[in-house]
């Protein structure tokens, strides 16, 4: 599905506004990135994909951000870089956060594909590489993040 | 082997001798750090999902601070839940309305140099001035340590800034914070360990160090850590272990600067990588001035603005919001805080408060504030039309003084 391109250090209070955080996810979710992209939270779709540039996510330690994203059925978040609390929030979310070096080839509006297997994103344009899960996290995000791994794990002791 | 104070603080936790930068680590958590927002609303429907305890309630400490004073129906029902949830989940370290959760804790004597502690919320790398190892995490990953006790880690390589000689009256921590985000940007610290080191941070107050390591977290380390001495001691009131890197140990980058050649900073709209010195925003007319905040209105941070203000009055609005009540009760005491009033200083609630705009008051689209908070991204603190500039107290008393951004070096005769 499409790619929606933003810039660097794109914030979790852009992401995920302080004047919302009261409210549940959903609510959230229809003012993220308005203030950067206004028909963003309007017209994002499920499958879609987020691009960006470098320390995506910097700032909060709230979940809201990568939860927001996931809320709105963005498939994964592709980035030069990303901060490394938001990082950990996304995987722990079961939202893919991927790093790609060469994210900034990607262009506003293209629809992308990914293969998690080979650790590909495949554009109009060609195909580009990204980092894969590091291993100890790939059985997280296998089960669909920290809750439902916990789950398991904790049944499994039972 | 040479080891970082990091290195020493995560194979502890880790319970090795050594660990090596890059591997993967298990890490016993002494510590979990909640506040009314991350902690017990998110955190408690999690926990019964997975019908499941706290692993050792006497190691969590809750403290509300973000949604003081309640102000609407979700408000009052966020702090409910933190209130009730201590009660049932047995903790007894909790501190309600005491002020923000960053200076709570230290002030109430919760962290050790040598400690390996989590808190729910970014700024949490201010625990690291005590050389202890504390860091911010999402509220699921929270669930995650409140069940199991534990936290992965890879093992941060280090990156020393090292300030010689001694900072120049009228600057601060802040300035320095500041200038290192315009310098390395706002993933500088590539999510490793910022250590602080040099003659300007040894003889810096136990608050102006925890402004560095609290400004970490705009800098993108993962914490920042400052060795413990006597200055640790002498704040904690209690015998400590001195824990600091070894002095050859393997760093990432190590930079040189002389403390003295810090100026005044300021971080121009929207982010705290727009900092330039003073001088290039000299003029700038602002309509609020705003001191709060973990980052800069604790006792340190009011003294510094009191500084400025004795005798004077402020031209524009100027909110004050002490960062937890002892720091308020002591600024009272030693006549700080008279000085904030006689300048005109409106006094607010000892939490978050306008910082992360999550109370009732917020920014309006007119604002042009200059604030001694952390951040300045876009729609914050309220409108996404609102413009504020970050300093430092010292900045912010004098900019508050002339009615425009000011060289408080010029109001300290």
């Amino acid at each position: 599905m499409r790619a929606w391109v933003l810039g660097d250090n794109v914030d979790t209070d852009v992401l995920a506004p302080g004047r919302y955080m009261k409210l549940p996810v959903e609510a959230i979710a229809v003012h993220c990135l308005e203030s950067l992209r206004p028909d963003f939270p309007r017209e994002v779709r499920s499958g879609d994909f987020v691009v960006a540039g470098r320390n995506f996510g910097t700032g909060s330690s709230r979940e809201q951000a990568p939860a927001a994203l996931k809320h709105l059925g963005v498939a994964a978040v592709i980035a030069e870089s990303f901060a490394g609390l938001f990082y950990r929030n996304a995987l722990n979310l079961g939202l893919p956060a991927l790093v790609c070096a060469a994210a900034r080839e990607i262009r506003d509006g293209e629809r992308l594909a990914i293969d998690f297997g080979d650790a590909t994103i495949s554009t109009p344009r060609g195909s580009l590489r990204f980092e894969p899960i590091p291993p100890h996290l790939l059985a997280m995000v296998r089960d669909g993040g920290l809750l439902p791994h916990l789950e398991k794990r904790l049944k499994g002791n039972a | 082997m040479k080891q970082t104070l990091a290195q020493k603080l995560v194979a502890r936790a880790a319970g090795r001798s050594s660990v090596t930068p890059g591997e993967i680590v298990t890490c016993k958590v002494d510590l979990a750090m909640m506040h009314d927002s991350g902690g017990p609303r998110r955190v408690k429907p999690m926990l019964e999902r997975l019908r499941a305890k706290v692993w050792d309630p006497s190691k969590v400490v809750v403290i509300t601070d973000h949604y003081l004073p309640e102000y609407d129906e979700e408000s009052r029902r966020i702090v409910r839940s933190a209130r009730d949830w201590v009660r049932e989940a047995g903790i007894a370290s909790f501190h309600d309305a005491q002020g923000i959760c960053h200076v709570v804790l230290p002030e109430r004597g919760h962290l050790r140099p040598g400690m390996f502690a989590v808190g729910g919320d970014s700024h949490s790398t201010t625990g690291g001035a005590f050389a202890a190892y504390m860091f911010g995490i999402g509220a699921t990953e929270m669930v995650g340590v409140l069940v199991t006790g534990e936290i992965w880690l890879k093992v941060p390589e280090t990156i020393v800034m090292e300030f010689a000689g001694k900072f120049a009256p009228g600057t601060s921590a802040k300035d320095a914070m500041l200038h290192l985000i315009s310098r390395f940007g706002l993933d500088g610290g590539q999510y490793q360990v910022v250590e602080y080191r040099g003659d300007a941070i040894r003889s810096l107050p136990m608050q102006e160090r925890m402004t560095l390591c609290n400004m970490t977290a705009e800098l993108g380390g993962q914490t920042g850590l400052i060795a413990s001495d006597a200055v640790t001691e002498q704040f904690l009131k209690t015998n400590i272990d001195i824990w600091e890197s070894d002095s050859d140990a393997p760093l990432l980058a190590h930079h040189r600067f002389d403390a003295a050649d810090i100026a005044p900073q300021v971080a121009a709209p929207h982010s705290p990588a727009n900092t330039r010195p003073v001088d290039d925003f000299k003029g700038i007319e602002v309509n609020l001035a705003y001191i709060g905040a973990c980052t800069g209105a604790k006792l340190e941070d009011l003294r510094m603005a009191a500084r400025i203000l004795e005798g004077k009055r402020s031209r524009i609005r100027l909110l004050v919001a002490p960062a937890s009540l002892r720091d308020q009760q002591a600024a009272d005491a030693e006549g700080v805080l008279k000085i904030l009033l006689d300048a005109g200083a409106e006094l607010l609630p000892n939490a978050c408060g306008m910082c992360a705009g999550y109370g009732e008051r917020q920014l309006d689209a007119g604002t042009v504030a200059i604030s001694t908070t952390a951040r300045n991204f876009q729609g914050r603190m309220g409108s996404p039309e609102a413009q504020v500039f970050l300093a430092s107290p010292y900045t912010v008393a004098a900019s508050a003084v002339a009615g425009r951004i000011c060289d408080p070096r010029a109001l300290l005769a």
